[in-house]
């Protein structure tokens, strides 16, 4: 069986369009300093780091050599993870199995990008498929798109419904000075945004972002030394199911009773291992990956909060919203901020600051249980759950 | 090390990539992109265990794990199973005149959907469901781009 594991230290930068002022290893160095800091450790208390980006965004292959000034890694085991979008959350959990293993007490993970050092669209392209998907890539807007079609003609949801998860988003954003998009937004601001690729508007898209995020992992036995209240690692759950574009369709097998197969499998593992029965009254706040407003209707339901097409409806009862019965994003979530390879692991970040009640002004009352997903490169899921109470046991 | 900064522009260096690559379509690809030049013709792969027909057409089929042992021959039509219309792109990167559609396709005669262009259709004119035939390139070079496009299809379906 594996060491019971605790997150005790966070760092997270104001996450900015573009932070000019440093560079890679000067804006890693933010958050690590302020991770390591808030656990109460130094760089010589640190057994193994774990950091993660996405190599086309900066066009700087080697991030972990590259890094280390930064990440304080230098003479240290250091692990690369890179996984697209849910890049930050298998860090997260790539930190976790290390420190779960018994093998490493302390462990680093970093998240990052400087999003602002390419175009996104044109570098994102590059972890396509040559043959079948790049000569005729229209963006990861237009990808998600092809999932917001389908889900409006599948359940009879409407723009509407995706523009009130984007106005809670950004509403929630306004709580958290971390956020790069503070905005105060009404649906018929969403509705009236320009047409990206139908029926995705601009409103209804995440940004793109500068920022890092360090979170530190420790074992049972070095988290009776913490300085901060440890929020518990109760358990990790992955699933991924994309070659090309087109996967996520071949591979959804509607008929076969999958909606969202990668999110409901690992939604499904995770909550039998921890014995979450009743999603929406056993789980009290979440902090998941939704890079745009349909997401916020669509993943509801593959994360079992209620059943198919109920998404829209039960968002519009403000379930989700700050005071709601399990406040979303309470960060204002990616579609406020979206610095890629940090973005998984500010979900696990706040979902910790959320345990620990040092949220600010956007702390939910008394949480015992927090929710963070991954979403990414496309149509992967990383789920974890993180709790206030010490696990019986740890669960991979 | 902050005194320097006031009247100080921040240095930003501008650069771009460019790597030549080879990518091999391997054994399944070079024989499903010679009949897309040589004869107008979508084939995709059957698993030998499970009987799907994969289109796109792999050598393994990724739930099975077994070999698809068997080409099949598909239609140059199929079923629109979901779309977008691209109104903004990255003007190096859009393969058509903007507003475009993009979808994934279902041949007849395949089992799974996928992913290519939508053009000559009307505004509004796209719906989950709808017939779309194949639009072929005069000149060919054994590339998904020898399709031109997916319409809407204009015989009888």
């Amino acid at each position: 069986m594996g060491k019971r594991v605790a997150i005790t230290g966070v760092g997270m930068t104001k996450q900015r369009s573009s932070r000019p002022d440093v560079n890679g290893q000067e804006l890693i160095n933010e958050a690590a300093r302020m991770a390591l800091e808030d656990a109460g450790l130094t760089r010589s208390d640190i057994d193994a780091v774990v950091i993660g980006n996405m190599d086309h965004f900066e066009g700087i292959n080697y991030v972990d050599t590259w890094s280390v000034d930064g990440s304080g890694a230098l003479m240290k085991p250091i692990m690369k993870v890179t996984t697209g979008g849910t890049t930050g959350t298998t860090v997260a959990m790539a930190a976790y199995y290390h420190v779960a293993s018994g093998l490493f007490d302390r462990v680093l993970a970093i998240g990052w990008e400087k999003n602002s050092e390419s175009d996104t669209t044109g570098a994102i392209i590059t972890a396509f498929d040559p043959f079948w998907d790049r000569p005729i890539f229209a963006g990861a807007v237009a990808g998600l798109a092809l999932e917001a079609t389908q889900y409006m003609h599948l359940t009879g949801a409407t723009e509407e419904d995706a523009a009130y998860v984007a106005v809670r988003e950004r509403k929630h954003a306004l709580n958290n000075p971390y956020a790069h998009l503070h905005m105060n937004l009404t649906i018929e601001d969403v509705m009236k945004s320009p047409y990206l690729s139908w029926p995705v508007k601009m409103g209804d898209m995440c940004p793109r972002t500068d920022g890092a995020c360090a979170v530190v992992f420790v074992s049972e036995d070095a988290a009776q030394d913490s300085p901060q209240k440890p929020a518990w690692v109760l358990g990790v759950a992955d699933r991924h199911l994309w070659a090309y574009t087109s996967d996520p369709y071949a591979n959804q097998a509607i008929e076969n009773g999958w909606w969202f197969p990668a999110m409901e499998w690992s939604a499904r593992e995770l909550y039998d291992k921890v014995g979450i029965t009743d999603p929406l009254e056993q789980i009290d706040v979440a902090e998941l990956y939704l890079p745009y407003s349909f997401a916020g209707l669509r993943y509801m339901e593959s994360l079992g909060f209620c059943g198919r097409g109920e998404g829209p409806a039960l968002v519009r009862s403000g379930a989700f919203d700050m005071g709601g019965k399990c406040p979303v994003n309470p960060s204002g979530g990616v579609m406020s901020s979206n610095a890629i390879g940090a973005t998984g692991l500010i979900r696990v970040a706040e979902c910790a600051w959320q345990i620990q009640g040092r949220a600010g002004d956007r702390q939910v009352p008394d949480v015992k249980i927090a929710l963070a997903t991954g979403f990414g490169g496309c149509f992967w899921s990383d789920i974890l759950l993180f709790g206030a109470e010490k696990p019986e046991k740890s669960r991979g | 090390m902050d005194d320097w900064r006031e009247n100080q522009e921040l240095l930003v260096m501008e650069g771009r990539i460019k790597v030549p690559y080879r990518w091999f379509a391997g054994e399944v690809g070079t024989r499903y992109f010679e009949s897309l030049r040589d004869e107008r013709k979508f084939l995709g792969t059957k698993c030998g265990k499970c009987g799907k027909v994969h289109h796109v057409p792999r050598r393994n089929c990724p739930d099975c794990f077994a070999e698809c042992s068997e080409w099949v021959e598909l239609g140059s039509s199929g079923t629109l199973e979901t779309y977008t219309v691209v109104r903004r792109q990255h003007p190096q990167l859009a393969p058509l005149p903007l507003p475009y559609g993009y979808g994934i396709i279902r041949l007849d005669g395949a089992d799974t959907g996928f992913l290519h262009l939508l053009h000559e259709f009307e505004e509004g004119g796209l719906a989950t469901g709808m017939r779309v035939e194949a639009v072929f390139a005069e000149e060919r070079e054994g590339k998904i781009l020898d399709v031109r496009y997916f319409r809407p299809a204009k015989g009888v379906s």
